[in-house]
């Protein structure tokens, strides 16, 4: 037997590799030497030109669907948000029409109950939360100084989930098979005995569209915010609307399971025969309704927080001076957030709970307006502390002061449990929810579209025209929605589609027909201005309202690369506060390659650089597969099995890495 | 001419507000003691907001009026060195507290209220169970003596003063019964038993409505409820628990006929006759009821007529069919119905 000098052999081998890797790394170095990165050498047109290449997607209707631009991506989002928001305002038109006088008979019932339903679904799912996200995917890049989201693709992906999802509630409504059970969907109603027929599962699979698309949002938006602001943006110095966007996308990822489960609960309920919610096979009906609502709830703030995010960056700049208390304001924020997920119950004080449970939702419920109260505290300190300009959006802001505050107050009299006990399901809470979801989120977007309208299309919006659809706005939602106080406290419950004549409801419901037109109108009028303004308005320079923003320090409309060079952050207000020359910025990123700087959660300190995806069809094709599969599934549940298998397909070809050789510096291609 | 008595059907209900001539059914109406009770809380906590309300606008325009002046300098307070007025932070402060002890003196007055609506229901005098049906309510009167078990639908009598608990069930949805003159709304679930106490303090007649969306004729789920005094009441109980008369009448008697042995009997029952169906309303003494079809249209021989012929055009979706009787069979039925006094 011979004796094998194994540890020299292997010796000679380690020393080979030694060698090889370090020629290896020889080489690379070299290689990386030869990278083209921002810097002193390359900027102004040039480097311009270059990140252009680089950054800029395929033309073409392929490149049009492969874009994972986020400002492409948002503006989508935004668009079809608009055009859903059109769609259930016309809803909401014809209901008032029907209910303009008492008995009736222009609509049906069966239709009437298909309007309502479909109202409140589009409105809740297709158009506030959705354009909440759109603004956000727009702008947060932009705001916290970076190139791209995290996770581009997820991005493209989430948008065309909810476009499938609301094509396919509005297809289903075009060929009379929409859900007519009411936006909440209350079991048993909506289960397989009482609601035979496919509306329902429409209903139920428009929901799971619409949570993937706000799961896969809230994750992009979580990641940008937490990892991609600009080096010296510390927590501390981000601005109130990154804060309020971080705040709901934790809420989308907390409250979206909830209604995940309860969908798909119902949805087996009607296709497979299980019985969650069945009360003769020891179900329960109210199941259905704390899963509804521990979802539900949140979702109410889901909406709402962004809008104080809106109100707080609008405030900030046409007050020429920083929200007063911003921790008071980031707190509250938190605190919002947290407590909206501890008052569910309020939905629910009339189906015969323990009343010491009631005790505790009531006062939690209370509670959530010493969060809200602090931050109108802030607002109105700043206007009182700073030197307020009134022009479009700022108006809007005043306007979302004075009426939020009356449907936060009227919120605090529905958490009393015996007022809610006659309130609840009246007319008196469709007043209570329109004040807070129109006066508390859709007048603060106005002002974010009137505000961010420059920078995304490079003009102003005509300040006059404005001014006109904000007082026709105002004037018009108080006179729909006042009224409906009124009409709730005389005994109109909601869902009804006619009333009879003789109980005091015919002046109230006529002013809130007369209101809804004039509101109509309004908002017809601002569309219109901002159509024509798209031609017409004003060249807007990069910073048309003198702002402290980082979005407003690179043109209008932005390059499809966002910042030539990544800023540096010094200030909460650091355009404020920069000297007029030269802004501080970041550079050695690559030029070649798509790619934006990570920094530290906290601190904001540079951490690593980030390869960003390019255009890829697989997000929208994934997009198609699962959209498949949800829309299959109404038919059979065998669409499940069977459609996971496109689905893995389509989704491994998404993750496909197309390059494995070593690279100087791997990216993603 | 015309504007003017536009304004005035415009102002009168403003002015009126809660009062007399929205007794019928209206959070105002003020007929029960909870209802009552509602009342005096909302009061408060209007009184309450109201006032808070008013500080958030006075501050506004304050800020607003006071920030004019110095609207012309277009200067930046920047983020290093900004300053607040030196009482802000205080203010913010004496803010926080102010809502607080608000929000706290709001809630214990809920609290009490709600503690003291149970206390008022605590001693109940007589017990109704209510059972919701897509779109009618079954009511039977409870006793303890089977023969003065009492089963009507639709048309709920109660005793002025006396505490009546109601037990709420349903047989299919979730629907929620709800008379706002007398007491706030509860739930009838299926499946689950809840019950309300209602004590009503008024004589008159009232409007109740199913409050929770229930299916396509939710608007019309309405219910009629008489307080009256204890003596009428008593009266009106054992008036109902007589079995219907026999028809004197041949034209009623062939309807008393039709009824009992065609197809109505399948889904009603008539008391003291071979009609025994549990799904559909009791129609025992269907006539002496102000209402047809719960509340949809208001009790006389023509809406008897309309309704028997053909109740799909008069409350679509009902789940009552439109038989398609023959004129003489028509007449026959609603002469009899007519009998059930």
């Amino acid at each position: 037997m011979t004796d094998v000098r194994a540890d020299t052999f292997d010796l000679g081998r380690r020393e080979n590799e030694r060698e090889r890797v370090e020629a290896e790394n020889r080489r690379l170095e070299q290689e990386r030497k030869k990278i083209a990165r921002d810097g002193p050498k390359l900027k102004g047109e040039k480097l311009a030109s270059r990140l252009d290449a680089t950054w800029r997607r395929p033309p073409g209707i392929i490149g049009w669907l492969a874009s994972v631009d986020h400002k492409e991506i948002g503006r989508r989002y935004m668009l079809t948000a608009l055009a859903f928001l059109v769609l259930g305002g016309v809803l909401a038109l014809a209901m008032r029409v029907q209910l303009a006088q008492p008995d009736s008979a222009l609509i049906s019932a069966e239709r009437y109950n298909q309007l309502f339903t479909m109202h409140g679904s589009t409105m809740m799912f297709l158009f506030a939360v959705p354009v909440m996200e759109g603004v956000a995917v727009y702008i947060i890049p932009l705001m916290v100084g970076t190139r791209s989201t995290a996770f581009p693709r997820l991005n493209a992906f989430s948008y065309f989930m909810y476009l499938f999802g609301g094509l396919m509630l509005w297809i289903a409504f075009a060929l009379n098979i929409a859900p007519d059970m009411g936006w909440f969907a209350y079991t048993p109603l909506s289960g397989p005995q009482f609601s035979p027929g496919k509306r329902a599962d429409v209903w139920a699979q428009m929901i799971t569209f619409t949570e993937v698309s706000a799961l896969a949002a809230a994750v992009v938006l979580v990641c940008t915010i937490l990892k991609a602001r600009a080096p010296g943006m510390t927590l501390s110095r981000m601005p109130l609307f990154a804060w309020a966007m971080l705040v709901q996308a934790v809420m989308i990822i907390f409250a979206m399971p909830a209604v995940a489960l309860c969908s798909s609960m119902l949805i087996s309920d009607r296709t497979l025969g299980t019985n969650f919610y069945n009360a003769a096979e020891h179900g329960d009906a109210l199941l259905w309704q704390h899963l509804f609502w521990f979802f539900g709830h949140p979702e109410v703030y889901i909406i709402f927080i962004p809008a104080t995010g809106f109100v707080s960056e609008i405030t900030a700049t046409f007050c020429r001076r920083p929200i007063f208390a911003h921790a008071v304001v980031v707190l509250a924020l938190i605190s919002t957030g947290i407590l909206a997920f501890g008052l569910w119950v309020h939905h629910m004080f009339a189906t015969g709970l323990p009343r010491v449970g009631y005790s505790f939702f009531t006062a939690a419920s209370m509670s959530v307006s010493i969060p809200t109260g602090l931050q109108i505290f802030c607002w109105l300190a700043t206007i009182w502390d700073g030197r307020p300009r009134f022009q479009v959006p700022m108006l809007y802001v005043v306007g979302f002061i004075i009426t939020f505050v009356i449907g936060g107050l009227s919120g605090v009299m529905v958490a009393a449990v015996p007022l809610d006990l006659q309130l609840h399901d009246t007319y008196f809470v469709v007043a209570h929810f329109h004040y807070v979801l129109i006066g508390g989120a859709v007048f603060p977007l106005l002002a974010a579209f009137t505000y961010w309208y420059p920078k995304i299309t490079g003009r102003m919006m005509d300040e006059t025209l404005g001014k006109i659809s904000f007082w026709l706005v105002f004037l018009g939602f108080h006179l729909t929605f006042f009224p409906m106080h009124w009409s709730g406290m005389l005994g109109m419950p909601r869902r009804v589609y006619t009333y009879p004549a003789g109980l005091g409801l015919e002046v109230p419901n006529l002013l809130s027909t007369v209101g809804a037109f004039v509101l109509a109108a309004a908002l017809g009028l601002f569309v219109i201005n901002g159509l024509i303004s798209l031609y017409r308005g004003v060249i807007a320079g990069p910073n048309p309202w003198g702002a402290p923003t980082l979005e407003w320090l690179t043109s209008s409309p932005p390059p499809v690369y966002n910042f030539a060079h990544i800023p540096v952050v010094e200030s909460d207000t650091p355009l404020w506060d920069s000297a007029d020359g030269e802004y501080p910025v970041v550079t050695g990123l690559r030029v070649d390659q798509k790619e934006t700087l990570l920094t530290t959660v906290v601190a904001a300190a540079p951490d690593t650089r980030e390869p960003i995806p390019q255009a890829s069809l697989w997000p929208f094709i994934s997009a198609i597969a699962v959209g498949i599969v949800f829309v299959a599934s109404i038919f059979s549940p065998w669409a499940v099995a069977v459609g996971v298998i496109p689905c893995f397909i389509a989704l491994t070809a998404w993750f496909w890495p197309k390059e494995l050789k070593r690279h100087p510096e791997p990216v993603i291609t | 001419m015309m504007p003017r008595s536009f304004a005035r059907a415009a102002v009168l209900p403003l002015l009126l507000g809660g009062c007399a001539y929205q007794r019928y059914q209206s959070d105002f109406g003020a007929a029960g003691v909870e209802d009552r009770q509602f009342l005096t809380l909302f009061w408060i906590f209007l009184g309450v907001c109201a006032f808070m309300y008013a500080l958030v606008i006075i501050f506004l325009g304050a800020g607003i009026a006071r920030s004019r002046r110095a609207a012309e300098a277009n200067v930046v307070e920047t983020g290093r060195h900004h300053r607040s007025h030196p009482l802000m932070r205080s203010t913010l402060i004496g803010w926080a507290a102010l809502i607080g002890v608000g929000l706290a003196g709001l809630a214990i007055a809920s609290f009490f209220t709600d503690r003291s609506m149970a206390a008022a229901a605590a001693n109940e005098k007589l017990s109704v169970t209510v059972t919701g049906n897509q779109w009618w309510w079954d009511i039977v009167y409870n006793s303890g003596d089977a023969s003065k078990t009492l089963r009507t639908a639709n048309e709920l009598h109660l005793p002025v003063g006396v505490p009546t608990r109601i037990i709420l069930n349903s047989a299919d949805v979730i629907h929620s019964f709800w008379v706002p003159s007398l007491a706030g709304k509860q739930d009838l679930i299926p499946g689950r038993e809840n019950d309300i106490i209602i004590v009503p303090k008024t004589i008159g007649m009232f409007r109740g409505q199913c409050a929770e969306f229930c299916g396509v004729q939710h608007a019309h789920m309405s219910l009629v409820v008489v307080v009256e005094s204890y003596p009428d009441f008593v009266k009106w109980w054992s008036h109902q628990l007589q079995p219907a008369p026999m028809p004197t009448t041949p034209l009623a008697m062939a309807g008393y006929k039709y009824v009992t042995t065609g197809p109505c009997s399948a889904c009603h029952s008539i008391g003291g006759t071979t009609a025994g169906g549990l799904v559909a309303p009791d129609l025992t003494h269907l006539a002496s009821r102000r209402s047809l079809a719960a509340g949809t249209l208001p009790m006389n021989e023509g809406n008897l007529y309309g309704w028997v012929e053909d109740p799909q055009s008069l409350k679509p979706g009902v789940h009552m069919p439109t038989i398609g009787l023959e004129p003489d069979q028509l007449h026959a039925v609603v002469a009899y119905l007519e009998t059930l006094k």
